[in-house]
């Protein structure tokens, strides 16, 4: 059993763009409308370098900002996790597109942005972070293998870990070999310890007892199907809803990963 | 505390220097390096490659034919090598197979599939051919997935992809989850191969070299581009244990761009610095340095700075990209199995290609093989958006 504390969440979706605006939408008090997201201007970078961000970039930083502003904990001593299934496939088609052409002009700035740890990267530099940071993808599984992984460093190093989940659909042709319904970014503030102000605690296992949970919203249940990153959902609306209660999320090779929620008051 | 160390109970390594652990140490020996003029597909790049060979003639068959490409094969030549397989089967029948975890590192994974079916798009539709099976061939998780099902194991799995550190990081990974009990062995491993877009990539930085690296040399004037594969069993070191075990890691970040290293290495300095912490070890302790050493201008000024602060001029250092060219997200593991080499045959290779060194840098850089007993190794793996891990290598009974 690996326990973790939750401080704070952010979340970027259509029609969930903000954990604390949409906690009675998460809680099923008021319906779910999709809305189409804005595109994002993160404060954290200066200009300069925020022109060179992909809409992925910015959608992963939009949550994690989110989940930042919420707390007074100094952001250069944050660990990082950051999961994303397959990360930048708009860049991923402007270089295979520029290796079609004679020459192969592959531009340097989608090159270095294109690595998978590109958001990650953006966010060290723009909070000014020098601790571990790891990107990883367990590919529709990588919301519950970042939890994990992000758990294992708070635990280890007895250390707060920011983990950052997202996802954006690819552009033809891509989206037709790999379809994903929407873009979906959620970012949780984890913490060894119970923070001063918690708003959960997480006991999590692995188990091949279980089976996935659902979401009674068919709309919210298409997100979720339809992004890895939204995979989350089944835990953000039990810390919505904040009451004890045990959430099954997928995991790897059959497996769910368990999580016992309870609130923290 | 000083962590508990984690034993390589096995390991191997497939590189342009050779494939498993003989011909490695055969070519280590004879310092005969693996790189060769580009000869990659169509590029038409004046560089130097680690292409290992012959891959293109071993494709995947059978059920797990759907995740046939470059890289998983790469993947698939290694993990049959050595005896490796048979040795994870073992440890399978002691742990069972949900008891052992699987943390694999790449960099761009299966995109050369992506690239070759982009050229077969449909002229008309702009489709891209139906055989493309992006899930187990392109997307990051696959090298780890097919890691997974190719040794029937069924524990934690997920694939690291933080560029050039990659598979140093998932010593790092598989550690934490054995420690939280999520698992009670791993395999870990590293596998990159050669594509267009790192070649173009690299070309487009204006990083890759015209003529064979030459790291810490005063004319270095970039990197050469290779490939591997290679994995490590994990089990928690016993009291007589004999052999080789990770000691420390140490990981940060520079919080400095994207694709350029900080000047003075304070990322690369505190993870190394961290390493040293989990092993409970002090700089003097430390024998041999393989640096990560990609003989890019920059890189290594800010490497030698930091190695020379955390360790002074005394340790041997050499980089081996000049024997396998920069494997990219497979060079963490690669030069971590170089490391354990080290240790178990006290050869301290050479930094092939270099003959003047910088007199700018000062660390104490092999030019030749050294023949020299050696109990403790770290070796160093830094990416792009300033990841950085650096691991502690070192005989169990020293």
């Amino acid at each position: 059993m690996t326990t973790i504390y939750v401080r704070s969440v952010g979340m970027a979706a259509p029609g969930l763009l903000g954990w604390q605006a949409h906690l009675a939408v998460l809680r099923g008090a008021q319906a779910y409308r999709p809305q189409p997201l804005p595109s994002f201007h993160p404060a954290l970078l200066p200009a300069n370098e925020r022109r060179r961000l992909s809409g992925t970039t910015k959608l992963a930083l939009q949550a994690a900002q989110e989940a930042m502003d919420e707390v007074d904990v100094n952001a250069t001593q944050i660990c990082s996790v950051f999961a994303s299934s397959g990360g930048d496939y708009d860049i991923i088609d402007k270089l295979c597109n520029a290796l079609l052409l004679p020459e192969r002009p592959v531009s340097p700035t989608h090159f270095h942005n294109s690595v998978h740890n590109a958001a990650a990267g953006y966010w060290t530099i723009g909070s000014a972070c020098r601790q571990a940071s790891t990107s990883l993808s367990a590919y529709d599984w990588s919301f519950s293998a970042g939890l994990l992984e992000a758990a294992t460093i708070a635990q280890s190093e007895q250390a707060p870990v920011l983990l950052v989940a997202y996802d954006q659909p690819a552009p033809f042709p891509l989206s037709a070999a790999r379809p994903l319904y929407a873009p979906f970014a959620t970012a949780l503030l984890l913490g060894p310890k119970s923070w001063p102000i918690s708003l959960a605690k997480l006991q999590m296992s692995l188990t091949s007892q279980s089976s996935e949970d659902c979401l009674d919203d068919p709309e919210l249940e298409r997100l979720r199907q339809g992004n890895p990153a939204a995979r989350s959902l089944p835990l953000l609306q039990a810390m919505a809803a904040g009451r004890a209660r045990q959430i099954s999320l997928p995991y790897v090779s059959d497996q769910q990963l368990l999580i016992q929620y309870a609130p923290c008051l | 505390m000083p962590m508990h160390p984690l034993r390589l109970s096995a390991y191997t390594t497939l590189s342009a220097l050779g494939r498993g652990k003989q011909a490695t140490l055969g070519a280590l020996h004879r310092e005969r390096g693996g790189l060769r003029p580009c000869d990659f597909e169509d590029a038409e790049l004046d560089t130097w490659i680690g292409r290992v060979e012959g891959v293109e003639e071993e494709p995947i068959r059978g059920e797990l034919a759907p995740f046939d490409c470059r890289n998983n094969r790469l993947a698939n030549l290694a993990l049959h090598q050595d005896g490796f397989a048979e040795r994870v089967a073992t440890a399978v029948q002691r742990y069972g197979a949900q008891r052992i975890g699987v943390f694999v590192g790449t960099s761009t994974s299966g995109i050369l599939a992506t690239e070759q079916a982009y050229r077969t798009r449909d002229a008309r539709t702009g489709r891209l051919p139906d055989s493309f099976v992006y899930q187990h061939t392109h997307n990051v998780f696959s090298a780890a997935d097919f890691a997974r099902r190719r040794l029937h194991l069924a524990g934690p799995t997920l694939a690291v992809s933080t560029a050039c550190s990659s598979s140093a990081k998932v010593f790092a990974t598989a550690y934490r989850h054995m420690q939280a009990g999520l698992c009670d062995a791993a395999v870990v491993g590293g596998v990159d191969s050669l594509c267009l877009t790192t070649l173009y990539g690299f070309k487009a930085l204006g990083l890759l070299s015209h003529r064979l690296c030459q790291p810490w040399d005063g004319t270095r004037d970039g990197l050469n581009i290779g490939e591997a594969a290679g994995f490590a069993l994990l089990e928690w070191a016993k009291p007589d244990d004999r052999g080789v075990a990770l000691l420390g890691y140490g990981e940060s970040s520079d919080a400095h761009h994207m694709s350029a290293v900080h000047p003075e290495g304070a990322g690369a300095q505190l993870a190394m610095q961290r390493a040293l912490d989990k092993a409970g070890l002090r700089a003097e302790q430390v024998d041999y340095i393989n640096l990560h050493g990609t003989a890019t201008p920059a890189n290594d000024v800010a490497e030698d700075r930091a190695v020379v602060r955390q360790f002074g001029t005394r340790p041997p250092c050499s980089s081996t990209k000049g024997w396998t060219g920069h494997t990219l997200g497979a060079a963490g593991i690669t030069e971590a199995i170089i490391s354990c080499m080290s240790i178990e045959q006290g050869l301290l290779p050479a930094t092939l290609n270099t003959r003047t060194i910088d007199p700018r840098l000062s660390a104490n850089l092999l030019l030749e093989n050294r023949a020299s007993p050696v109990a403790v190794v770290l070796s160093n793996s830094f990416g792009f958006g300033g990841n950085n891990c650096s691991l502690i290598f070192g005989n169990l009974r020293r």
